[in-house]
């Protein structure tokens, strides 16, 4: 009789309980700690779900202590981990054989390969590309940009978040299959070409290097350079002068040419000194130089340069 | 400064040190936290320039693994904060990047201090689960994040005590060749967040999508969303080809992120 009782009193969660856990989520890395790092805020997500799942004190607090263990994750892709736990837990409180060693596994086991995803995904295609475009309309003044990247990142993350929590939800266990398969894989492909395409176009326009010292100068022929002692007076003058200068590719204003090092070096391809430069950082990261160092060292070199007259 | 104009400062920096370990709504990026310090004092341009300029710098800034990123929400806070103290306005940005960066590496170490502090707070919940003390729990993990929040609220706060006019004197001291050269390192520096990010990221299958990058970006008329437009479908198609190459049984299994998707299609035919 007793068992048919707890049959029938099936505990689910819904969608509000749910609701309440992502927006918790939020908050996963508050407790963020050196000895078992986002476990405080593991915890704090799942609260409202336990709460209701077991409603016996002891219970309860085998609950709590299991989700104090070890955990720590790419924040976003926290969520989907959340939703097969909430699965599991969900089982477990209505009699399914659901171990402690089940959850843990679970837990463990998707952690590692989505923070893998995650980093990739959101700190290196996402977030570069989202604040770029925001950053350079604010560089020109428009407020535009700072509200677009806040509502355009926002609307990513939380959609999500949700998303993938109700896919974990709805898996349950099987989601650790269906994440090695291809999907998840070819999402983090597709996003690392595109955020590679972006960062090329992003060194060649940001990155400023203007190098000063003068290779050359010439004195040219006759016609190739605007007589000034020859242009009408006044208003015509100028628009003579306009007209011959033809937006630079005309005449040229200076009788003496004058081409620095740094016009040598972008007729072989616009912003390669900047390109030198980030493979030389690209190469002192990989030599494990902290990019605190090559930062500050940056700027030293910077003042260094300009001092001397090369920048 | 007005009263209420630093009370709002401090707010946004509380805000800013929260989000600086959530990392969720993005408030500790410098093109929100400067813009909004800019709001709040009414110097909206100076600190929207500030932002965007410093955001170019901290793109690629980002906790990986053993890496430790120079932290994004004491450099923006303070840095915004030391331009509207200075009042010179938009000419006083490259300045206040120049400042920013030391700050970066200054907030690290206060971050480093609060994630050890919370291990023991991680014991007070501990000791709470075994009674069974949600609530205790809970509030802990409050205790937590506005700790976090302090941790950029106290410095700014302290930042706001010193007179605007030693600000202004500190940063009129400033020899020029000095400035300018920081100007100039500030223009060079962004490449080390991007040399973070391909180093992630990079792999032979997608060096060809950074060269073409790199080389359409010197078309000025193509903005921004048009290169990403241009990125994402190349993307798309790439996976797309790739996809159909690999059904298609002539490239094999193993080696279609090497192959040559279009031949293979081509083959097909």
């Amino acid at each position: 009789m007793a068992d048919n009782k707890t049959d029938t009193k099936k505990i689910s969660l819904t969608r509000n309980d749910r609701l309440k856990v992502a927006w918790r989520s939020t908050f996963i890395q508050g407790s963020w700690n050196y000895e078992r790092m986002q476990n405080g805020g593991w915890l704090y997500s799942l609260m409202p779900a336990l709460n209701k799942l077991y409603t016996k004190k002891e219970d309860r607090i085998a609950a709590y202590k299991r989700h104090l263990e070890f955990f720590n994750t790419h924040p976003y892709l926290a969520s989907p981990i959340i939703g097969v736990t909430l699965a599991l837990e969900e089982d477990r409180a209505n009699g399914a054989p659901v171990d402690d060693v089940a959850i843990q596994g679970v837990k463990v086991g998707m952690m590692g390969p989505l923070a893998g995803v995650g980093d990739p995904v959101f700190w290196y295609t996402v977030r570069p590309i989202v604040g770029a475009l925001g950053a350079s309309l604010a560089i020109a003044g428009n407020i535009v940009g700072p509200i677009l990247f806040f509502v355009l990142w926002n609307l990513i993350r939380w959609g999500f978040m949700w998303y993938t929590q109700e896919f974990g939800y709805r898996a349950g266990s099987r989601i650790t299959d269906d994440l090695s398969g291809g999907l998840l894989q070819k999402v983090t492909r597709g996003a690392s070409m595109m955020g590679m395409f972006v960062i090329g176009a992003l060194i060649q326009r940001w990155v400023k290097i203007d190098f000063k010292p003068v290779v050359s100068r010439i004195t040219q022929q006759k016609g190739a350079f605007i007589d000034w002692n020859k242009l009408p007076k006044g208003a015509n003058g100028i628009k003579e002068a306009l007209t011959q200068y033809n937006l630079g590719k005309g005449l040229s204003l200076d009788k003496v040419k004058v081409t620095t090092l740094q016009d040598n070096l972008d007729q072989l391809i616009p912003g390669l000194a900047a390109l030198l430069l980030t493979f030389l950082c690209m190469w002192l990261l990989k030599k494990k130089v902290s990019p605190i160092i090559i930062i500050l060292g940056i700027f030293i070199v910077g003042i260094l340069l300009h001092v001397v007259g090369w920048l | 400064m007005s009263a209420i104009s630093m009370i709002l400062i401090v707010i946004v920096a509380f805000f800013a040190g929260m989000e600086g370990i959530l990392d969720e709504f993005e408030f500790h990026q410098p093109l929100i936290a400067c813009t909004l310090i800019g709001l709040v004092t009414g110097q909206l341009t100076a600190g929207l320039i500030l932002g965007g300029s410093l955001q170019m710098i901290a793109l690629g800034w980002a906790n990986i693994g053993a890496a430790v990123a120079p932290d994004a929400a004491l450099a923006s806070v303070a840095s915004a904060i030391i331009l509207v103290q200075g009042g010179q306005g938009r000419a006083g940005v490259s300045s206040a990047i120049a400042i920013a960066i030391p700050l970066a590496v200054a907030g690290l170490f206060l971050t480093m201090i609060v994630r050890t502090i919370t291990v023991a707070i991680i014991h007070i919940m501990d000791a709470a689960a075994e009674k069974g003390n949600y609530r205790t729990i809970d509030m802990w993990q409050v205790i937590c994040i506005c700790l976090q929040g302090l941790r950029i609220a106290i410095p700014a706060a302290l930042l706001l005590i010193i007179p605007a006019s030693q600000v202004r004197a500190l940063l009129e001291a400033m020899p020029k060749w000095l400035s300018d050269g920081m100007a100039i390192g500030g223009g060079m520096v962004v490449a080390v967040g991007y040399a973070m990010v391909i180093n992630m990221m990079a792999s032979s299958e997608v060096w060809p999508f950074f060269a073409i990058g790199f080389a359409l970006a010197a078309l000025t008329d193509l903005t921004l969303i048009a290169i990403g437009t241009i990125g994402l479908s190349m993307a798309l198609m790439y996976l797309k080809l790739d996809e159909h190459g690999s059904n298609g049984g002539n490239g094999g299994g193993g080696n279609n992120n090497t192959g040559d998707p279009l031949g293979d299609i081509l083959d097909d035919y």
